[in-house]
Order: C-alpha cells, then sequence, then structure tokens
C-alpha cells in the first residue's frame, strides 16, 4: 500500500507552541532586548549596544563561575554514572526484592530540590546535625559554612545522594532489555565477568547511559535550589554557581542588562551541550541502536 | 508591549531569525531532500544545518566581541563565510 504524505497533524502541535512561546520565547526575547539597554528602573530603558556582554566578557566573575559550574558537573557525572551503573549491575533481576529495590531507589528522586537542600544544610550542621555532629565527635574538622572544601563536599554528596538513582534506575532499564540469549551465548563461550560487561552490557546500555549523562548534565548546569539552600553560594564566592551568580546579579543587584546577557551567553552554552549530545544519540539509534 | 522593552536593532535581529525560519520550512515542504553525511559524520538536513549556522555565528560573534572588540560587521563577515563552509561541507 502506497503511504499518502499528510502534514495536517502538525496541527496538533499548536497548543505546545503557543504554551512554549509564553513559557519561553517571549521571556527569551525580552531578555535579548534587555540585554542592550540599560534602566534605573521605572520602565525606562536606553540603548547601550553589546556593552552588557563586552563587559561581562572580560569579566573574571562570570568565567570563574563558569569554572566552578564545569568543575562540579565533571565531578558529579564522574561519580554518579561509574555508581549508578555500579548499582543497576547489582539490583536483583527477579522475585520480590525487584519491588523494593525499584521503590527504595526512586525515593530520593520524589524529594522536593528545596526540602533535600533543607535535610543536607541540617544534617551537615556541626551544632545540631546528626553528620557534622558525628565528624565533630570524631575529630574531624569539618564545616561547610566556613571551609569552601567541605562545602563542596557536601554538595558533591548531597547532589550523589540525590541523583544516583536516576542513572541507576535508566542503567536497570537498558539491562532489563538484554534478551537472556546473550548471556546464554556468553556461558557457552566461557566469557569472563568483565567480558559480558565489556562487549554485552555496556553496549546494550550506551543509549540510555546518554540520555542519563544528558539529564545528569543539564540538571547540575543548571543547579540552584539545592546549593542556595545549603551554602547560598559560600563560603565566599566558593559555591557561587551560575545561576546563583545570574540571580544574584539580576535580582540582588538588580541589574539587567549585564544579567541579561550573561543569561543568553548561559543558554547558548546550554543549546550547545544539548544539542552535541542530542545529535550524538539520534546518531547512536540511527546505527542500528547499537 | 512595552514591558518587553522593544528597540528596533532587537526587533529586526528576530525578524531576520523568524524569516529564516519560514524559508527554510516551506523549502523543505516544496523540495524535500534526504539528509546527507558530511564532515561532522552526521546526518543532517538544511534545517539541521541552519541551526549549526545560527548556534555557531552566535559564538562566533561572542568570541569576536571578547577578542577583538566591538566590530560586529566583520564578525558577520566571518559568520558568512562559516555559514557557506557549513552548507558546503557538513
Amino acid at each position: 500500500m502506497e503511504k499518502t504524505t499528510n502534514q495536517r497533524a502538525w496541527f496538533l502541535v499548536l497548543p505546545v507552541l503557543a504554551l512554549v512561546a509564553f513559557s519561553a520565547v517571549i521571556p527569551l526575547m525580552t531578555v535579548v532586548n534587555y540585554s542592550v539597554q540599560d534602566t534605573f528602573g521605572n520602565n525606562q530603558f536606553f540603548w547601550v549596544g553589546l556593552e552588557w556582554f563586552e563587559m561581562m566578557l572580560a569579566d573574571d566573575r562570570m568565567w570563574d563561575a563558569l569554572r566552578r559550574q564545569v568543575i562540579f558537573s565533571a565531578i558529579i557525572l564522574a561519580i554518579e554514572v561509574p555508581l549508578g551503573v555500579l548499582i543497576a549491575l547489582h539490583m536483583p533481576k527477579r522475585g520480590v526484592w525487584v519491588s523494593v529495590c525499584l521503590v527504595l531507589m526512586s525515593l530520593p528522586l520524589l524529594i522536593p530540590w528545596n526540602v533535600v537542600g533543607t535535610i543536607w544544610q541540617i544534617f551537615g550542621r556541626v551544632d545540631i546535625g546528626l553528620l557534622g555532629h558525628t565528624l565533630a565527635a570524631l575529630g574531624v574538622d569539618y564545616n561547610y559554612t566556613q571551609d569552601p572544601l567541605d562545602a563542596w563536599v557536601t554538595l558533591i554528596v548531597m547532589d550523589v545522594w540525590h541523583w544516583t538513582s536516576l542513572v541507576a534506575l535508566l542503567a536497570y532499564a537498558g539491562l532489563k532489555s538484554i534478551p537472556d540469549a546473550y548471556y546464554q551465548a556468553a556461558r557457552i563461550g566461557q566469557a569472563s565477568r568483565w567480558a559480558v560487561f565489556r562487549y554485552i552490557e555496556l553496549p546494550k546500555m550506551t543509549g540510555v547511559l546518554m540520555i542519563a549523562i544528558l539529564l545528569r548534565f543539564m540538571d547540575s548546569f543548571m543547579i540552584y535550589t539545592e546549593p542556595f539552600v545549603v551554602t547560598g553560594g559560600g563560603p565566599g564566592n566558593a559555591t557561587t554557581f551560575l545561576s546563583i551568580d545570574l540571580v544574584k546579579m539580576a535580582l540582588g543587584q538588580f541589574d539587567l542588562g549585564p544579567a541579561a546577557a550573561f543569561s543568553i551567553m548561559y543558554f547558548l552554552v546550554i543549546l550547545l551541550v544539548s544539542w552535541v549530545f542530542y545529535t550524538v544519540m539520534t546518531n547512536l539509534d540511527s546505527q542500528g541502536g547499537r | 508591549m512595552a514591558w518587553m522593552a522593544w528597540t528596533w536593532p532587537t526587533a529586526i535581529f528576530f525578524l531576520v531569525i523568524a524569516s529564516l525560519l519560514i524559508t527554510f520550512s516551506v523549502l523543505a515542504i516544496k523540495f524535500p531532500e534526504t539528509p546527507r553525511r558530511g564532515i561532522l559524520r552526521i546526518e543532517t538536513t538544511r534545517g539541521d544545518r541552519l541551526f549549526i549556522t545560527l548556534l555557531g555565528s552566535a559564538f562566533i560573534n561572542l568570541a569576536w566581541l571578547g577578542l577583538v572588540g566591538a566590530y560586529q560587521p566583520y564578525a558577520l563577515i566571518v559568520c558568512l563565510l562559516y555559514a557557506a563552509a557549513v552548507f558546503r561541507w557538513v
């Protein structure tokens, strides 16, 4: 039977288009408009051209926040992805424990960001928090409000606690989709455990792992709530990531112009990285779901 | 619309992008094409190449602004060369 081409189904996308226009496109246009103007309030704007972009590009403040952000995202990806895969490999494949594991694993994912922040903010306090108090009792000099390294460790452990489950669940789904025949073949060939992982499990998980990496990268690159609640960007500027710096600039100092220029550059970086991940993912699919 | 703080240059900027999108959509409907593989070893259509061009041009402009200074017409020349290269080889 010959297929007919009919593009009318595209009209069904119209509601989404309208929604995205109001929630993303129009605000983004406004940000672009702000980025080339200065304002002293009262909705009065003055044309300044590309000055804000020039200023922000020459400013160490944005580059420092970007550097911290990249390091943070790299560290949490380097921990969460291998750890998630390891957990998925050791989760039971059948039996009653499957449901128990799945429920336990998804619990941290259900907790809102600000609650996670509050939990860790209290958990890490030296005076009343379980973690902080225990460490102090053991003689460890730990104080996330004063020591930059402690603040970083707290934020990283918190993120790992919150989000490793996501990677583990995705990897688990990938593992479950591998037919038994592959494992039987490996047993016949007397393949080692490592060979099974390297040549069967890992290739079959590539697709879901790419999604996991993309999701974790995007989320960690935009992270705001948890560090804001736990450290507030401190001590000093030690944990001031991009979005925290942006909010300080836009809402704290009300510097709409520089903050708009900052947002646009931030947006472009996210757009670029998302496109790269998306392209890699779709190309993996087109190569026969390797 | 006053709250959006429109200026003529930004309005023209968005009009150009919107007209590019419309032009390429019309082209894609009138003259359908098969995706091809270029130097990036990924399948691209005209629309993909337009996206790569626009995103790359944004970074070229920013790099020019940061490294050379605010002489954007020259940056636009680089962007046009980049666009030609993308449409020819990617």
